[in-house]
């Protein structure tokens, strides 16, 4: 029979204490916007059922998106699909142990980040 | 019965691996589509009902959602597995999550066949 041993390990994980590396908030976002495009993807499929049914559900779908707030909704899920998108090919390349180092994960990090927020950006006022 | 530590069901590297073709695959339909879309003449419903009535073009957006709900799977329930430990909510939650997927799978290959 295999014994188990438990080490004691310090443990600290304050959330208000921890100050998380640039590679560590892609990765934390990376979560956060893959369950966010979740809990809407039944939004999403909907306006794309409606989108496509009929002349007079298209009509639905443009006056369902043309509402400020749902715009709002649908930019903040370009970004959270955009980092999704970014921070999934940095994780790719890292499978492919490209980057990572110490210095280069930093870099693709702050990549990551500013390319996602700048072509959420791009399209979001190219769209609205 | 010998009790042990179960270390791994050896789904992991399946999963792992799954989760990239996924990935792969959407990333590149992602480009089809934005250059499909964004040379489109006229955001009408006449064009873009066109866009998606080709059948190589049903065919492609079918498996990005059939890779987009694979995909979703595994991401989700990584996510309950992190943060859910009660074993009955898990569970739950597991169930919940598998089947409203294979739910909006069927109603994505409905809206694309019908049309």
């Amino acid at each position: 029979m295999m014994q188990t041993q438990v080490k004691k390990r310090p443990k600290f994980l304050d959330l208000r204490e921890i100050r998380l590396p640039l590679p560590g908030i892609v990765s934390i976002l990376h979560r956060i916007s893959g369950g966010g495009l979740f809990l809407f993807l039944p939004f999403l499929i909907y306006l794309f059922d409606l989108s496509l049914t009929s002349p007079e559900t298209f009509a639905t779908y443009q006056a369902i998106v043309g509402h400020w707030f749902v715009k709002l909704i649908l930019l903040g899920l370009l970004w959270a699909y955009l980092h999704h998108f970014c921070a999934g090919i940095r994780f790719l390349l890292l499978d492919l142990h490209k980057g990572v180092e110490l210095e280069p994960a930093r870099q693709s990090a702050r990549v990551v980040l500013m390319v996602s927020l700048a072509l959420t950006v791009i399209l979001g006022v190219w769209l609205w | 019965m010998v009790k042990r530590l179960v270390v791994g069901a050896h789904y992991g590297i399946k999963d792992w691996l799954i989760q990239r073709i996924t990935a792969a695959y959407m990333a590149l339909y992602t480009v089809i589509f934005a250059f499909a879309a964004l040379t489109l003449p006229a955001m009408t419903h006449e064009h873009w009902q066109a866009l998606f009535s080709g059948r190589l073009m049903q065919l492609l957006t079918f498996l990005f959602f059939a890779s987009l709900c694979y995909h979703a799977w595994i991401g989700v329930r990584d996510i309950w597995m992190d943060y859910i430990k009660p074993l009955g909510i898990r569970i739950a939650l597991h169930v919940a999550t598998a089947l409203l997927l294979i739910g909006y799978l069927a109603w994505v290959a409905r809206v694309l066949w019908r049309l």
